[in-house]
């Protein structure tokens, strides 16, 4: 390997330093503190054991609460998903005026503040909240619905709330590329529109879908803040054990393995959607 | 599609015809099918829309309970918001953090994507897979990690602790989006500009720097918007003072507020205008330069 001048890095060395010192080292020290062990006093006692590890995979709060996260993230990356295929669909599609403007009100969401949205769900679904008066107001309900919010529900539709813009511009990005002339061309073999979505347009877009699900799943699988602030008592995502154990609980340990635990999940999500965008990109291997 | 059109035109007598008949089967197309879909982007529009104009509308209810329907029209919770001192105090640390952050994160940020265009180097694209981890990977990890490892090298829980939270995630921002410009720069540019006798660093200065211009104010625009509604990473890096998300958080976990109405349309009224400016600034870069 050639040597790089000194130039080199004098550019990038500030980036290597500040990310060693600031970035790999912590994580390191997350996955060297996930074979410590705690005493009686809750002091960290340097070592190596898997303790922390087959505790998490014999606690059925650990790997059950894990399981849960699964399935709710899979549940919001579905919904997310559903509602942006139309969505973007229409855009990319069927609106002929007004494109850059409606591309930048789906955008525009991911601009505002997380919080924000978080809270305009708590007042919307509360007990005294909007849609419940609505609801009675209308006269279709008597008494305030009380599942509305602290439930898993309302977790749920908050986060695909917040995550549909993320979904939304990569699979409307993918429907831009698709070439008009191959749709114009399978209409003209005389496929209708179902077909010429579901064998035109569906699999040319598939890698913007993935890249979309992937975003949705990884940033609900990590999400601690909408079930504190919409969850019931019920709604524990893994994130909120791994936060408690460095708060409340105060141990690190097993709160480093999960965390490493939570790490791996999500390289190796992150690995297998990059492979599969790979292998679906027809569009760009059939050139 | 024009150029397919052109030539129909050309090798077929029949062109105008074709064209009235394609004319005639689009407005056909206007059928069930059309009326779902575009129903349906309404209705997700609206789903998208709907929870922050409920905000924006109940930040003038003059009750205390954000009940339909509402009673009359008053700006009374921006009265309050402008007294309550915490909040203020918080918004003037979400700011500075914000400034710090993004000043040293584009000083980094900058000179590394120059370094990345410049250079040849192994491991070049798995470093620029690599750079997007921050970004990607959950926020809780990085602050839990950084919680556990800022002691050690002396780094106190604190607003320091905070600053440098911020700007190792908006360093990767910058570089990616200044490392795209910089690609499709012209290569002959820094050449020109050292044939005719301009030092590397006058290069930079009165070649490079004016070209890219845009794409660096985009992405400062953009790195102090993720700053001042950064929560996670704040969360575990916070001891005493706290930034404006975290305020409203925890106002949030005490009971609603009626105020943080009023917040909330500040705060996403200023995002649609960092917005506009930052769409302003990517319509430029779309120009021939």
């Amino acid at each position: 390997m050639k040597r790089l001048p000194a130039s080199f890095w004098l550019l990038f060395a500030p980036l290597v330093l500040w990310m060693t010192a600031f970035l790999i080292l912590p994580y390191v020290r997350v996955l060297t503190q996930s074979f410590y062990t705690v005493d009686d006093f809750g002091l960290l006692q340097p070592g190596f054991s898997l303790d922390s590890y087959s505790r998490f995979f014999s606690g059925p709060l650990y790997y059950g609460t894990l399981w849960k996260t699964f399935t709710l993230s899979a549940t919001v990356t579905l919904c997310c998903l559903l509602l942006s295929i139309p969505l973007a669909y229409y855009i990319a599609f069927k609106a002929t005026r007004n494109k850059t403007l409606l591309y930048t009100l789906i955008i525009l969401p991911l601009w505002v503040s997380y919080i924000v949205r978080a809270y305009a769900w708590k007042i919307i679904l509360g007990e005294e909240g909007v849609l419940n008066s609505l609801l009675m107001y209308v006269g279709l309900t008597d008494a305030p619905i009380s599942v509305l919010l602290y439930s898993d529900v309302s977790v749920v539709i908050c986060m695909v709330h917040i995550y549909t813009p993320f979904v939304l511009m990569p699979i409307y990005t993918a429907f831009e590329q698709i070439p008009k002339a191959l749709v114009e061309a399978s209409k003209d073999l005389g496929a209708n529109r179902f077909t010429t979505f579901r064998k035109v347009v569906f699999p040319l877009s598939l890698p913007g879908i993935i890249a979309g699900a992937t975003f949705a799943f990884v940033l609900s699988l990590g999400d601690f803040l909408a079930p504190i602030l919409l969850g019931g008592p019920n709604t524990l995502f893994i994130s909120n054990i791994f936060q408690n154990m460095f708060g409340t609980s105060n141990d690190k340990p097993l709160g480093s393995a999960i965390g490493i635990i939570l790490l791996v999940i999500v390289l190796v999500v992150l690995e297998m959607s990059a492979r599969a965008e790979k292998r679906f990109s027809s569009l760009e291997s059939g050139r | 599609m024009m150029y397919t059109q052109s030539v129909d035109k050309d090798l077929t007598a029949d062109a105008p015809d074709r064209a009235e008949v394609s004319l005639g089967k689009s407005f056909r197309r206007v059928n069930g099918l059309d009326i779902a879909i575009g129903g349906a982007a309404l209705a997700v529009m609206t789903f998208i829309y709907f929870p922050m104009l409920v905000v924006v509308l109940y930040s003038f209810n003059p009750d205390t309970v954000n009940s339909f329907p509402m009673r009359g029209f008053s700006t009374k919770w921006y009265g309050t918001m402008l007294d309550n001192e915490p909040l203020l105090h918080s918004l003037r640390i979400s700011l500075v953090i914000a400034v710090v952050a993004t000043t040293l994160a584009l000083v980094i940020g900058v000179l590394a994507a120059l370094a990345m265009k410049k250079y040849e180097f192994r491991l070049k694209r798995f470093f620029e897979r690599v750079i997007l981890l921050p970004i990607t990977l959950p926020g809780i990890l990085t602050g839990v990690a950084m919680l556990s490892f800022f002691p050690l090298i002396g780094v106190r829980i604190s607003l320091t602790a905070v600053a440098i939270g911020h700007t190792t995630f908006l360093i990767c921002i910058v570089l990616t989006q200044v490392y795209a410009r910089l690609k499709r720069l012209d290569p002959f540019l820094e050449e020109a500009a050292a044939d005719l006798g301009a030092t590397p660093v006058q290069a930079f200065f009165k070649v490079i720097l004016p070209n890219i211009r845009t794409a660096i104010i985009g992405a400062a625009l953009l790195s102090i918007t993720l700053s001042l509604d950064e929560i996670p990473v704040t969360f575990f890096l916070i001891a005493r003072d706290n930034t404006l998300p975290i305020e409203i958080y925890t106002m949030l976990r005490r009971g609603i507020t009626p105020e943080v109405n009023a917040v909330s349309t500040l705060i996403f009224l200023i995002s649609l205008l960092t917005l506009v400016l930052s769409v302003r600034f990517g319509e430029r870069e779309t120009k021939p330069i």
